[in-house]
């Protein structure tokens, strides 16, 4: 073999193995994602030789320091639905909004400082939040409306709402931006003002990354922690009115933790809290997984 | 040209930001006449055409100084309303680029956004819509589907169809057959010949054939100019200026 | 011609219509504006009172009613450190994989997959993986070590993110040039993709670095604790954060009203050490784009 190829043969093995390496180190968020899942059941699934998994999804007291404890998760998963749909109700309208503001309605100066401001927002740590929520927000909910505390249900859920606009409003402004200029001069030239272009193409164009956008700000708004943990008011009770105090998934998992002891059904019941929790955000993301893949294909015609 | 002027430009000069794109431009198109838009890339036909239904106005930090007559009327006087202004100024673009929306409210899609609603009436002027844009014959059974399975000669003239159903009087076209294959770019041509009996229509293009086949008045462009205009005939066959005939006999460009 | 000026023009209620909509989407977007204002304000107006010379740079005295927030600041500081040492290697050549050596099919949509799903596991979440999986499990115990793994697995997603943000970028004209010169693949990243994505990277990281030092839930049970009056000396060491500070002196304090000082203060600390980062990331990035 002359040494020309020789070289080569050792160039191309040397870089399979780059390459092989690269795969690899790509793994690693599948394989953190699988480790996350195999813990949470490794430790969460031993509560269940203790009550009964219906027992526990739909059981409506969570005692778990009586003797004897209960442990029916109920009331906390109802609590993070509701958190989760309060919420909502302010940060859809205001972050689809704010997405139609950056992407049609700003001019090209403005957007250059309201995009910084959602980006900031962003940025905010839930702990500031939470704690804005906690001494800012309650003491005035509580004065306005009368109300034994202002730690509730909807102070949640509006610190909730900031935290999940600036995800609704950039993933819905990349979906608004994706819809091909050529559709939108279509309709201008048809006769159409800027807003029926927006409301009639520009909006249906784009709907499927506005609705994945939404999932997955609503999903960030159900696994948040520390604004629940701190604003929610902790009880683990079913809501009856916007105003009561609630116990969030998270809120109970973050509170409860420090003071289960190591291998107790406590401490094992917060674990199979977090399956719970994480199979809810996990069919959040299939979801907008698959909205977001099954109508990739609107827009521009194909030749 | 003895037919009246329906548009006219004067004096225009256009800027993208700091880049000067049409120079001082003074040019009428008349009625019922085919005026093609010629020159190599970048001339500026393309942005004198997007000046015509005001189209430039999207563009952050473009200005349009001079005036452009319709009918009497500068549309960029600052009382015009643009909106009003497309609905008489229609356009055909490109690349064919119909709304991920039936046949059927494609084409019905101007009439609605001026408030039509009215079932019968869209039904009797998407048909005529269609059927001058010769397409009807083609898509009268599946008015309801999806008009991205078209073809692409068949989305275009959907897309013209488009635009007529509104009943503009000026028909912009920027190089509306250079996506096409040849049969449906000789559809295009055809379809061209028939709606000037009813249209005034300017066409950019860059294939010079296409010019010849099928416009009355031919402008040249070079560099955001206008170098030389004239009866298509005349144009091409005994240009004044030595610019212009080394580019129709393809010497630059 | 029926008149193309305004008066006569497109009906009124059209216009209408067209002003109102864009009134509410300058409404909403104003709304943002003015939350992030307030939240901004009032940490501002409150803490600045509390920020002097010692809170910066002395421990907390007293059962953590006077004194500085020293060991806060370091702390945060190791843990997001070590969160963007754990995250950035792994995350960049992730992104690698994926923009330069992948070809679209099914392994790659899982890999996405996990990706996608990994950035949308709740804090919360990760906490209890780092408590059962580094503390427990591999024996870390509560120490710094633990929550920057913890912390730079729930980075990695942004690492990887930006990154591929930023190797997409990269024209294709420069790889073929280099290949066409009979650079391997490995050369042509390495010394040309590489640094012409480096700027894009290093925006990545600094979000990263901001994400990392504001989170309370992942380290919460995995390397911060209440109180401990000395500055670490290993990565072995459990440690004060400046988030976690924030919830035990608004929460659990024994003192709460009376720390309410210090908790401005160190939650001002906190929003200028990540907005800080992020105003560095954003300004950064909007001067790129307009060198291109």
């Amino acid at each position: 073999m002359s040494p020309k190829k020789q070289t080569g043969k050792g160039r191309r093995n040397r870089e399979k193995i780059i390459r092989f390496f690269f795969f690899g180190v790509a793994l690693a968020s599948i394989t953190t994602l699988f480790l996350i899942a195999l813990f949470l059941f490794v430790e969460g699934v031993p509560i269940f030789k203790v009550v009964s998994v219906s027992d526990f999804v739909f059981g409506k007291y969570w005692y778990p320091t009586d003797d004897p404890a209960a442990f029916g998760i109920f009331p906390l998963i109802i609590a993070s639905i509701a958190v989760t749909l309060v919420s909502s109700v302010i940060s859809i309208p205001l972050g689809v909004l704010t997405a139609l503001y950056l992407a049609e309605g700003a001019s090209a100066g403005v957007r250059e400082w309201v995009k910084p401001i959602v980006e900031l927002l962003a940025a905010l740590p839930s702990v500031v939040i939470g704690f804005f929520g906690m001494v800012i927000v309650a003491p005035v909910l509580q004065e306005i409306l009368n109300i034994p505390t202002g730690l509730n249900l909807f102070n949640a859920s509006l610190m909730l709402a900031f935290m999940s606009i600036p995800t609704i409003c950039s993933l819905s402004e990349d979906a608004i931006f994706g819809v091909p200029v050529e559709l939108k001069e279509a309709s201008l030239a048809l006769g159409a003002t800027h807003w029926e272009t927006i409301a009639r193409v520009i909006f249906p164009a784009s709907i499927s990354g506005i609705c994945t956008a939404v999932i997955l700000g609503m999903s960030r708004a159900m696994g948040e922690t520390m604004v629940v943990l701190m604003v929610a008011g902790g009880a683990a009770m079913i809501p009856t009115s916007l105003f009561e105090p609630v116990r969030p998934m998270p809120a109970s998992i973050a509170a409860e933790m420090a003071e289960a002891p190591f291998h107790s059904d406590h401490y094992y019941a917060l674990f199979a809290t977090a399956i719970v929790l994480f199979l809810f955000t996990l069919a959040f993301n299939v979801i907008a997984e698959q909205i977001s893949h099954r109508y990739r294909q609107v827009g521009a015609a194909t030749l | 040209m003895e037919n009246a002027s329906k548009m006219s430009v004067q004096n225009l000069d256009f800027y993208y930001a700091d880049f000067h794109a049409l120079h001082g431009i003074s040019l009428d198109f008349h009625e019922n006449q085919v005026t093609a838009l010629i020159g190599p890339s970048g001339c500026g036909k393309s942005t004198l055409l997007r000046c015509l239904n005001r189209m430039n106005d999207l563009i952050p930090y473009s200005r349009a100084d001079g005036k452009v007559m319709l009918d009497g009327e500068n549309i960029y006087d600052p009382n015009v309303d643009v909106v009003t202004l497309r609905r008489y100024v229609g356009m055909v673009f490109q690349k064919p680029n119909p709304f991920p929306k039936t046949i059927f409210e494609n084409v019905a899609y101007g009439l609605r956004v001026n408030g039509k609603k009215d079932k019968g009436f869209l039904r009797e002027k998407v048909e005529t819509g269609l059927k001058q844009a010769a397409l009807w014959e083609e898509v009268k059974d599946r008015l309801n589907d999806s008009a991205l399975g078209l073809s692409g000669g068949q989305q275009q003239r959907l897309c013209i169809a488009r635009a007529l159903a509104v009943e503009p009087e000026i028909l912009l076209m920027d190089e509306p057959a250079s996506a096409l294959d040849p049969i449906a770019t000789q559809k295009i041509e055809e379809l061209i010949h028939e709606l000037k009996e009813n249209y005034t229509i300017i066409i950019v293009t860059h294939n010079m054939q296409q010019a010849a086949r099928v416009s009355d008045v031919t402008a040249f462009f070079y560099l955001g100019k206008l170098i030389e205009s004239d009866l298509t005939e005349t144009l091409f066959t005994r240009p004044k200026l030595k610019q212009t005939s080394d580019y129709i006999t393809g010497r630059f460009g | 011609m029926n008149g193309i000026n305004h008066k006569e023009g497109v009906a009124f209620r059209r216009r209408f219509t067209q002003g109102a909509m864009f009134g509410f989407f300058r409404i909403a977007a104003v709304i943002n504006g003015a939350a992030l204002l307030v939240v901004v304000y009032f940490l501002v107006a409150r803490g600045w009172r509390a920020i002097n010379w010692t809170f910066l740079t002395q421990p907390p005295v007293d059962s953590m009613t006077k004194g500085g927030i020293l060991p806060c600041i370091v702390g945060t500081l190791c843990l997001s450190v070590g969160a963007i040492v754990v995250a950035l290697p792994i995350g960049v050549a992730s992104a690698i994989y994926l923009n330069e050596y992948a070809r679209p099919g099914r392994i790659v949509r899982i890999i996405r997959l996990g990706i996608n799903n990994l950035a949308g596991v709740p804090s919360v979440v990760f906490g209890l993986f780092g408590l059962a999986f580094f503390v427990v499990y591999l024996d870390m115990g509560v120490s710094i070590l633990a929550g920057s793994l913890t912390l730079g697995a729930m980075t990695l997603p942004v690492i990887i993110g930006s990154t591929e943000e930023a190797l997409r970028g990269v024209p294709d004209t420069y790889r073929e040039a280099s290949l066409g010169l009979g650079a391997t693949k490995w050369q042509t990243i390495r010394s040309v993709v590489l640094p012409a994505a480096l700027p894009g990277i290093l925006t990545g990281t600094i979000l990263g670095l901001s994400r990392a030092a504001g989170e309370t839930a992942p380290i919460m049970f995995t390397a911060a604790v209440f109180f401990t009056p000395s500055l670490p000396t290993s990565i072995f060491d459990e440690i004060m954060a400046l988030p976690y500070h924030i919830y035990v002196l608004a929460t659990a304090g024994t003192e709460i009203e009376a720390t309410r000082p210090l908790q401005y203060g160190t939650a001002l600390v906190l929003i200028v050490l990540v907005l800080g980062l992020n105003l560095i990331a954003i300004i950064y990035r909007s001067r790129l784009r307009k060198k291109r």
